[in-house]
């Protein structure tokens, strides 16, 4: 049967002024990031236009006073780090969420649909706001200090903000609910009766979560962990607030160059290498079959 | 380990009740606990009479009437608003016919990668689309305050207007407008008797989700702004960097209300569209 097309603008009148907006506040700023990241640094800011791969050199070097180029990691260093606390929120968001979502998923509609509503909300809730939450609870003279310090059971405060383990809190906080979601809508639509099936034939509850849920979850799992691991590597507010500018993320290292130390060379390197990252990892996924969860 | 099987439109759905796994159902309350205890805590010390955010001194609304005093907030409030009511509708006026040509134009070419195209805010880190945003503007030295961030603000509510509009066309029934186009409405008619009625709650749901998106936009907002621009969300960012105060705890609450509103009135109108 011929198809009748209903929408017969042309396209340039449909399609053309998002296409415009796009190519003009996106494609051709991240060009120029691309090109500032080849370029030399204007100590007041800004850059000079002339060729220079200095940016990328100061990943592994360092240039001393004779201009002679040294070893050095540091920056490296806080590379590494983002991918680990990266990776480790991963890990975390999906051992709480994980239970916390298959749970949610057996329970009958009308009570799932309450539970899914109160995962949304924080999904998009203000994220600057619910970290500052951990700096209430973490601080010096904040809620756990306090609590432990009237308890008697410390005498002098702990020291929980500015460390790695604050940004972790942070972070996991942050992005569980991008965990829980897509593990919840996979295992929604899952044939039931197989887990049931499992347990009917003997399973106990630990060989059914392995053989059965695990594997139908599998989609979910992958796609909530790209959701988690994506914004945590490219994380700002939480090494910023929880980390106290002491330990710095990837994220927060180039808007650090942006601003006080206006190296803009050298934040857009480190922009253009944590953009290849990212669009590589979502290549890959997507080449995987992408996200099939319909949650997104 | 029998389920609660039920006959529902003609197949079989599950009604809840099956394989339990232990440990999971305390798990999940420990999950909504560590999800609503921080913001809880900061809810309750922003009615708290004394300047301390630990201990409880007496209930009092004196944060939150300073804080509406302010003229900063005010500023800041008044700024946050008109970026997000402007970038909403322009992003759904830009996102709406892209969305029709995908689904219901002839093919052209380069469909697929403007589709990728329109969800490229999604995928690139927020902090380079600020840094990049940032450098854009200033290369061009484009400096126009709050326009900048309007602008800003606008490419990434792109694509959360889009989707919810995409997702509504491709789930109606398209022999509704053919069957308007058979008995001689015109192009424009069938749309607006038929396509856009039908259409209005995706529409609604995209608007919802890119003011929500706006309006609790801190990394781009805080890159492009300028002085005179700030939002709500850098402005309580500049407070924070000085110290907590019972007033921040007041902001914050308001702004994690109005976001959540939206976000319940968005929950309950896509429940209706999965229920028709």
């Amino acid at each position: 049967m011929n198809k009748l097309r209903n929408f017969n603008l042309p396209w340039w009148l449909s399609v053309g002024p998002a296409l415009l907006v796009l190519c003009f506040f996106m494609v051709l700023p991240i060009a120029i990031i691309f090109s500032y990241s080849l370029m030399q640094a204007d100590p007041h800011g800004g850059v000079v236009h002339a060729f220079s791969t200095d940016a990328y050199l100061r990943f592994l070097f360092e240039r001393d006073w004779d201009d002679v180029l040294q070893f050095d990691l540091s920056y490296f260093t806080i590379f590494l780090r983002s991918i680990a606390l990266a990776a480790a929120t991963t890990l975390l968001c999906l051992a709480i969420s994980f239970p916390a979502a298959y749970y949610i998923a057996g329970q009958p509609p009308a009570r799932r649909n309450v539970l899914l509503l109160l995962i949304t909300i924080p999904f998009w809730a203000n994220l600057l706001v619910r970290t500052y939450c951990w700096v209430l609870i973490l601080r010096d003279s904040g809620l756990v200090n306090t609590w432990l310090g009237l308890a008697g059971w410390i005498s002098s405060p702990l020291p929980l903000m500015y460390t790695n383990g604050a940004i972790l809190i942070g972070l996991v906080y942050a992005y569980l609910p991008f965990m829980a979601l897509p593990i919840y809508a996979t295992l929604e639509k899952t044939d039931w009766r197989l887990i049931n099936a499992s347990r009917d034939l003997y399973a106990n509850p630990l060989q059914t979560m392995r053989r059965i849920v695990l594997p139908l979850a599998r989609p979910g799992i992958i796609a909530g962990s790209i959701m988690v691991f994506i914004p945590s590597l490219g994380a700002v507010i939480a090494p910023d607030l929880l980390g106290g500018g002491r330990k710095l993320m990837i994220g927060s290292l180039i808007q650090l160059q942006f601003s006080a130390s206006r190296n803009w060379p050298f934040g857009a390197a480190n922009a253009v290498i944590l953009l290849v990252f990212v669009l590589l990892l979502l290549y890959l996924w997507r080449r995987r079959g992408g996200n099939t969860t319909g949650a997104w | 380990m029998a389920a609660a099987w039920r006959e529902h439109d003609g197949r079989m759905v599950n009604a809840g009740r099956t394989a339990r796994m232990p440990g999971f159902g305390v798990w999940t309350w420990v999950f909504y606990l560590f999800l609503y205890a921080p913001v809880v805590i900061l809810i309750i010390f922003s009615f708290n009479e004394g300047r301390s955010a630990t201990v409880w001194n007496g209930f009092s609304l004196d944060w939150y009437r300073r804080a509406f005093t302010n003229p900063s907030i005010q500023r800041a409030t008044l700024n946050s608003l008109i970026v997000a009511c402007s970038a909403t509708v322009v992003a759904v006026a830009l996102a709406l016919p892209v969305a029709l040509a995908l689904s219901r134009g002839k093919r052209f070419y380069g469909a697929g990668a403007m589709h990728l195209l329109l969800l490229a805010p999604l995928m690139v880190p927020e902090i380079v689309t600020a840094v990049a945003t940032l450098t854009f503007f200033s290369a061009i030295g484009f400096r126009f305050g709050l326009f900048n961030v309007f602008i800003a603000h606008t490419v990434f509510c792109l694509p959360f207007a889009f989707l919810p509009i995409w997702a509504r066309l491709s789930h109606m029934d398209e022999k509704l407008e053919s069957a308007a186009r058979d008995l001689y409405a015109n192009a424009w008619q069938a749309f607006v008797r038929i396509t856009l009625p039908l259409l209005a709650p995706g529409i609604i749901a995209g608007a919802m989700l890119a003011f929500v998106i706006s309006l609790d936009d801190f990394i781009i907002t805080l890159m492009v702004a300028d002085a005179g621009a700030t939002t709500l969300p850098v402005y309580i960012y500049s407070m924070v960097r000085v110290g907590t105060s019972p007033e921040i705890n007041a902001v914050s609450t308001v702004l994690l209300a109005a976001s959540s509103a939206v976000i319940i009135a968005h929950h309950f109108l896509t429940r209706e569209k999965a229920a028709t």
